[in-house]
């Protein structure tokens, strides 16, 4: 039972990963990846969004009519994510300003409705707890990643601190401005998605 | 002609240069899932045109006239004066675009048959594509007006349109090229648009 429990949660980490395996919550992997903070706090405003809406339809999951699931998980998910936003906006209000239309997007964001497809609504609380939590963890994983290389590589900081020394720009060194757009995002997210797949073994057709 | 000009600078800055798919990330999941098919893609980018054209004016008006900061003035109800629904603009979007959605899909089925079984199955997916309610959240935030969002979510459609045609053309010719196993599917694909991104960006610093 405990090594389940450990799968569910575990699994979409590395091997079942959101982004990279399932294909899932790309749009806002890409967008808010510029720095590495207003990945962390995407990924935070995800992890409360996908655990509540994944408890809340696996509560649920019994009573909801299949005709009409999809506009009642949507109507679970746009509650969550108001109440995301408004905390956001609240307490941490120049990383909302940053994070702009995006928080509001987790409502379309995939992995949530995905998550509450397949998975909430055929397991208990418990279960559908851990894969909020797993699912969440490995897309943050993938962001921060994402949100690393581009922040290094484009603009030399890692969390607003310096990170490359002055001496390599005195010798030359020039921070790679395409990563701060969006081609940079596009390419460094292929190519961990390169990097995962080699070594998860795993070929799309 | 002042006017004219305006609009055709909103249209050019969201087809080319601030392009809602390849610039701000939006409907990446169903560009990415649908691109396979040149065919299907011009389906879903006619169906993005459509519903984006109707959704974003629509939700401008629910804007202006429930949801603003003193919106219900209309009403001329004394207590509803001043009242701030803007909180609930998420729910009221969504809700207004899964409607919308629904709603085209009733009256296409009923008045053009064809079009119907061109878009016919790519409506549904439509309601949860981050690029229409993108566009939705965006007018808000740069504050259109009516004429403009018209403008605008056409236009966003018309963007997202393009580059799903482009990328589904080149995805047709991917097949014959020998990609390295692990980058196949999404790697390689995430590297095109990549590409297509930067081609794009040439367009940037054009001013209508």
């Amino acid at each position: 039972m405990a090594s389940k429990n450990l799968k569910v949660f575990s699994d979409p980490l590395i091997t079942d990963n959101p982004i990279t395996k399932q294909v899932l919550g790309i749009c806002s992997a890409l967008a808010v990846t510029v720095k590495v903070d207003t990945a962390l706090v995407m990924t935070a405003a995800l992890t409360f969004v996908l655990v509540f809406s994944n408890i809340i339809i696996s509560l649920l999951r019994n009573l909801i009519p299949t005709k009409v699931r999809i506009i009642v998980f949507l109507t679970v998910i746009a509650s969550l994510v108001i109440l995301a936003d408004q905390i956001l906006k609240a307490y941490l209000f120049d990383i909302s300003k940053q994070l702009s239309v995006f928080v509001g997007l987790i409502i379309t964001n995939c992995i949530v409705m995905g998550r509450a497809e397949a998975f909430a609504t055929q397991n208990g609380v418990k279960d559908s707890a851990l894969d909020g939590l797993g699912n969440s963890f490995g897309y943050g994983v993938i962001l921060i990643l994402v949100a690393m290389f581009r922040e290094i590589l484009g603009s030399g900081t890692f969390l607003g601190f310096n990170v490359i020394p002055q001496a390599a720009y005195n010798a030359g060194y020039e921070n790679m401005g395409l990563m701060l757009l969006a081609p940079g995002a596009f390419i460094v997210l292929g190519l961990i998605i390169w990097v995962q797949r080699t070594i998860t073994g795993y070929t799309e057709e | 002609m002042e006017f004219l000009s305006h609009y055709l600078s909103i249209a050019t800055e969201s087809i080319f240069i601030q392009n809602i798919l390849l610039s701000s990330f939006l409907g990446m999941c169903s560009f990415l899932a649908i691109s396979k098919k040149v065919e299907t893609s011009f389906g879903l980018g006619l169906a993005v045109i459509f519903v984006n054209g109707i959704t974003v004016p629509a939700n401008w008006m629910i804007r202006k006239y429930l949801l603003e900061p003193g919106a219900l003035s209309w009403s001329n109800i004394e207590s509803l004066q001043n009242i701030d629904l803007s909180f609930l603009t998420f729910i009221t979007f969504i809700a207004t675009i899964a409607a919308m959605v629904q709603l085209v899909e009733m009256v296409l089925d009923k008045f053009s048959p064809t079009l119907y079984q061109a878009l016919g199955i790519f409506l549904p997916l439509i309601a949860v594509n981050c690029a229409i309610l993108g566009s939705s959240l965006f007018m808000v935030e740069r504050d259109y007006n009516l004429g403009e969002s018209v403008v605008f979510g056409v236009s966003a459609g018309f963007g997202f349109f393009l580059a799903i045609i482009t990328m589904a053309a080149i995805r047709y010719k991917l097949k014959y090229s020998n990609v390295p196993n692990g980058l196949k599917g999404l790697g390689i694909a995430m590297i095109l648009t990549g590409l297509i991104s930067m081609a794009y960006m040439s367009f940037s610093g054009i001013n209508l």
